[in-house]
């Protein structure tokens, strides 16, 4: 009899299997992954998501019967039956009415799994990139940090490198022949020996040997001023591995839930997709009606508020957040306004002024999402038209500012429109010119 | 006295134990297992795992290893999100069918589950395994993990070289199939040369010795009426039709596959026949390991090796295993093979030791006879679930489980109890729960009847359906589908009514060009 103890074995023995399942599954799962990312608050994304998908989807048929025909059943418990009796039909999955069905019956029923954040995100986000533009200050990161570069002969004692030095240390010995101390001390014992024995002529040899050997290994340094190495380092600038991202909403009347929601569904997104991106990712809620405020995530999405619409009120507290708390050269700062794109006229040119000058400037994205009525229908008179702050920001994309704006009606639409922001090309048209 | 605790002194203390309690708690229970209960085993290997681990083995069949596939995948999935939201609570352990005898323990187990489910595992199932006729005819327990080792290489190899895509097609294919992939009955051995020519010689020798010519003159021979006849008889004994198992007549005849899609028929054909015979002993091989880690425990504890709250642990998760709801529980989800395996365990042995008038009228073989532990071990060696239950279930069990037989006839607008556990009842419901343990019941009769490889090669098969109990219909036509893809040719399936030969409902399908 042998026993094996096999829990250290390595695990995700699965893996394989699992990966096909996915693989097979794919376009279901990536359906569901989708859906479910609606559902969800938006920093819950973080962690692994439960799915479902259609069982039929991953069937697995086999030849077996179909309930009915005639069954026979034997069962245990019988407590008033006789032989002859007549019992009525219960309702389906009832008593007595046997479970033996199909024997793969769960085969139509929907399947729950649970995907890994990673599988989730390289679902949700399959091919999708950061705009050329945010690479390129990627890489102009100021922040610097000290990388290993090889070996130097100079440096503070702290960066003495032990191995190195003791390693060249040997190699001289070695080359130069340096006597061992056990050599030195068999040379003593020889040459005790010797003076026991009263062999003078083995007692002069015997001492002459020792001598060179004491002299050499004098001469000879055991660490010498060229044995030793210090480890050396290199300043090397690194991207700046985190990121804020501005959630700006307008919240006034005009905006009703539905509009909400497909804002939600966007800032989600971006969310994600930053958070895949950089290593820590901070989010700042400022919604305005005719004036501003900084709220955490409940509050921006749920509690109503009434007011005019001054969106500047917005881009100020924006900044006001970004002076106290965010130096863009820490932060990769991302912006996405949501809005029905009613602006108080006299507040345009403002908000122009403000994005172009300030904004911009210190952003590496800044997409403008002009949520619509799911119908798209337009009150009684209304002459449809561009909406205000949708003519004002033209204008700027006009100018080549890195501002994307798209127009989104119907959830369904957010993903395409989101996944249409962040193709490659998208941060072409987002900044015409650098 | 040696560290390890001679007789009488207890094995373990507490919950926890190490490998020397694993190794002592062995030692003790392969004492009794072999000295008194005279079990016969395959060498043991017991192994400790992991609750993941355990997953794993529940994903690819309990089998150490196994080809990839995504089905494993999924059901990997499904078990692992039973398993983390507490719905389903795992297996103590696994045992594999091989020589040696792989027994997988989880290390969640408390000393007692240990001692337990080693007596369960490692001596009950083991003997089943090694003794039971079934598994002697149809598994190779030596052979099986080479095997599968060979299995899992060809498929990889066969992915690398083809393409996933490729390699899961067929092996969809053969999944769908896999009921219908194992060999029922031992087949005909193929004739060596030597009896072929032996029995040619006699042939002749008796013509010779019998020959006359007036046969000769006989009238009406040789007429060309019935020659057609014989071809087709001629024609299906060659492709040895009719014939139940469809992987392997698509193996041997599908013509247009290439030679390694039909290894990996074979494959999933062999790994579906290793597994056909445990799900015919379902209940006896549970009745017989669990008969036996009761009989294991109880000696050991009666000689003072397990404490009595250790005893009393046992009992806990003993009577879980055989508990029975009875019809109208909301708990009930059919007969549990433990709980009428190890009662009708235990019910042989009492009618071999000590019957009442009743069982010596019904069992005069054994009942008295004395020797419990040899009527069982011969039960375990040549019966199945049907036939044991057709041999061995008691009027005393049937009425102690208070079995009723109802009939459901959907052209009647009420159930009928047709037996209970009554003098009349006892014969007709042991029959029909006997049927209820035959696959050959179970399992839908499907064969290939018949093909015409010289002309448009279509492809018959007939469902034989008992009471009218028709085919699923949707899942037919995918696993139909799938046939036809593998035969390349067109698929038609009958299903038939055995009673008048009435075709009740017909399938058909066409190979997707470009599959395979």
């Amino acid at each position: 009899m042998y026993i094996i103890d096999r829990r250290l074995n390595p695990g995700g023995k699965s893996l394989a299997n699992r990966q096909r399942f996915l693989r097979r599954a794919k376009a279901l799962v990536r359906e569901a992954v989708r859906e479910s990312a609606g559902s969800r608050s938006v920093r819950d994304t973080e962690q692994g998501a439960t799915i479902t998908i259609p069982g039929s989807g991953v069937r697995e048929p086999t030849f077996h019967r179909a309930p009915g025909g005639r069954r026979e059943h034997v069962l245990p418990g019988n407590k008033e039956y006789i032989e002859g009796q007549t019992i009525p039909r219960p309702p389906s999955g009832g008593a007595g009415g046997g479970r033996e069905g199909s024997p793969d019956g769960d085969g139509e029923d929907a399947f729950r799994f649970a995907l890994t954040q990673e599988e989730f995100l390289d679902l949700f986000l399959e091919d999708l990139e950061l705009p050329d533009l945010a690479k390129r200050r990627f890489v102009d990161g100021e922040v610097k940090s000290w990388r290993r570069a090889g070996y130097s002969i100079s440096g503070s004692p702290a960066n003495l490198a032990l191995v190195r030095t003791l390693r060249n240390s040997l190699s001289r010995r070695i080359a130069l022949r340096r006597p061992k101390p056990e050599e030195i001390l068999r040379l003593q014992a020889e040459r005790d020996e010797a003076e026991a024995a009263g062999d003078p002529e083995r007692l002069e040899t015997a001492r002459r040997l020792l001598d060179v050997a004491l002299r050499r290994s004098q001469r000879i340094p055991y660490i010498d001023p060229i044995d030793v190495r210090y480890r050396q380092f290199q300043p090397e600038p690194r991207p700046i591995a985190q990121a804020v991202m501005f959630c700006l909403m307008d919240v006034s009347g005009s905006m009703t839930e539905h509009m909400k929601d497909l804002a939600k569904r966007f800032y989600l997104l971006l969310y994600i997709f930053l958070t895949r991106r950089y290593r820590h990712v901070d989010i700042v809620f400022i919604r305005h009606t005719h004036e501003a405020k900084e709220v955490d995530e409940e509050t921006f999405f749920r509690s109503p508020e009434t007011g005019g619409t001054v969106v500047s009120t917005a881009l100020e507290e924006m900044l006001k957040i970004v002076a106290a708390r965010y130096r863009p050269s820490d932060w990769n700062i991302y912006a996405a306004q949501a809005s029905d794109g009613d602006n108080t006229t006299s507040d345009n040119e403002r908000t122009a002024r403000l994005l172009a000058d300030q904004i911009l400037p210190i952003c590496q994205y800044y997409a403008y999402l002009e949520v619509g009525r799911e119908d798209g229908l337009h009150p009684v008179g209304f002459i449809p038209r561009e909406s205000d702050l949708w003519r004002t920001y033209s204008l700027l994309r006009r100018e080549g500012h890195p501002l994307a704006m798209r127009k989104v009606r119907h959830r369904r639409e957010i993903y395409p429109v989101f996944r249409d922001l962040f193709r490659k090309d998208a941060a072409k048209e987002a900044q015409a010119t650098p | 006295m040696s560290a390890d605790g001679g007789p009488g002194r207890l094995l373990y203390q507490g919950a926890d134990w190490d490998f020397a309690t694993i190794r002592r708690v062995y030692d003790a229970v392969e004492e009794i297992a072999l000295g008194e209960l005279g079990l016969d085993i395959y060498p043991n290997q017991i192994e400790v795992i992991s609750a993941e681990q355990m997953l794993d083995a529940y994903a690819s069949n309990g089998m150490p290893l196994l080809y990839r596939h995504w089905s494993f995948g999924k059901r990997f999935a499904r078990h692992e999100g039973l398993y983390r939201k507490g719905f389903q609570g795992l297996a103590y352990e696994i045992v594999i069918n091989s020589s040696p005898c792989i027994s997988y323990i989880m290390e969640e187990n408390t000393a007692t589950m240990q001692a337990l489910v080693i007596a369960h595992a490692a001596f009950g199932h083991n003997h089943f395994f090694k003794n039971n006729y079934l598994f002697r005819q149809w598994t190779d327990a030596e052979g099986i993990l080479p095997y599968l080792d060979f299995a899992k290489s060809y498929v990889a190899k066969c992915e690398d070289r083809y393409g996933h895509a490729a390699v899961e097609r067929v092996l969809d294919a053969a999944h769908a199939l896999m009921s219908h992939g194992v060999h029922r009955y031992p087949r005909r051995k193929r004739p060596d040369l030597r009896s072929e020519e032996r029995r040619e010689r006699e042939r002749r020798e008796h013509e010779e010795r019998v020959f006359n010519d007036l046969w000769r003159t006989v009238p009406g021979k040789g007429g060309g009426a019935t020659a057609p006849a014989l071809d087709e008889e001629r024609r299906r004994a060659l492709l040895e039709l009719p014939q139940e198992n469809i992987l392997y007549f698509l193996e041997k005849t599908a013509p247009r596959l290439q030679p390694w899609q039909r290894e990996i028929l074979r494959i999933v054909r062999h790994v579906a026949q290793y597994f056909y015979p445990q799900a015919q002993t379902k209940l006896m091989n549970e009745g017989c390991a669990s008969w036996v880690h009761y009989q294991v425990m109880q000696r050991l504890h009666e000689r003072g090796r397990i404490s009595d709250g250790h005893f009393l642990e046992f009992l806990h998760s003993h009577t879980n295993v055989v508990f029975q709801p009875e019809f109208d529980d909301p708990r009930y989800s059919g007969i549990n093979p433990y709980a009428l395996g190890f009662a009708m365990m235990e019910d042989i042995a009492r009618i071999a030791t000590d019957p009442t008038a009743e069982d010596r009228e019904w069992f005069p073989d054994f009942a008295g006879c004395g020797d419990a532990l040899g009527v069982l071990r011969d039960a375990w060696a040549n019966y199945r679930d049907e036939s044991f239950v057709a041999q061995f279930l008691s009027p005393a069990l049937m009425r102690r489980l208070r079995l009723f037989h109802l009939l459901d006839d959907p052209e009647e607008d009420h159930l009928q109890v047709v037996a209970i556990h009554d003098e009349r009842g006892f014969r007709r419901l042991r029959r029909a729960l006997s049927r209820q343990y035959d696959i050959g019941h179970q399992d839908p009769d499907i064969q290939v009847v018949d093909v015409d490889l010289a002309g448009d090669r279509r492809l018959i098969l007939h469902h034989r359906a008992p009471d009218r109990q028709l085919l699923d219909a949707e899942d037919a036509r995918l696993v139909l589908q799938h046939l036809a893809d593998l035969w390349g040719y067109d698929v038609m399936l009958k299903e038939i009514d055995p009673k008048t030969e009435a075709v009740l409902k017909e399938h058909h399908a066409s190979a997707r060009p470009g599959m395979f």
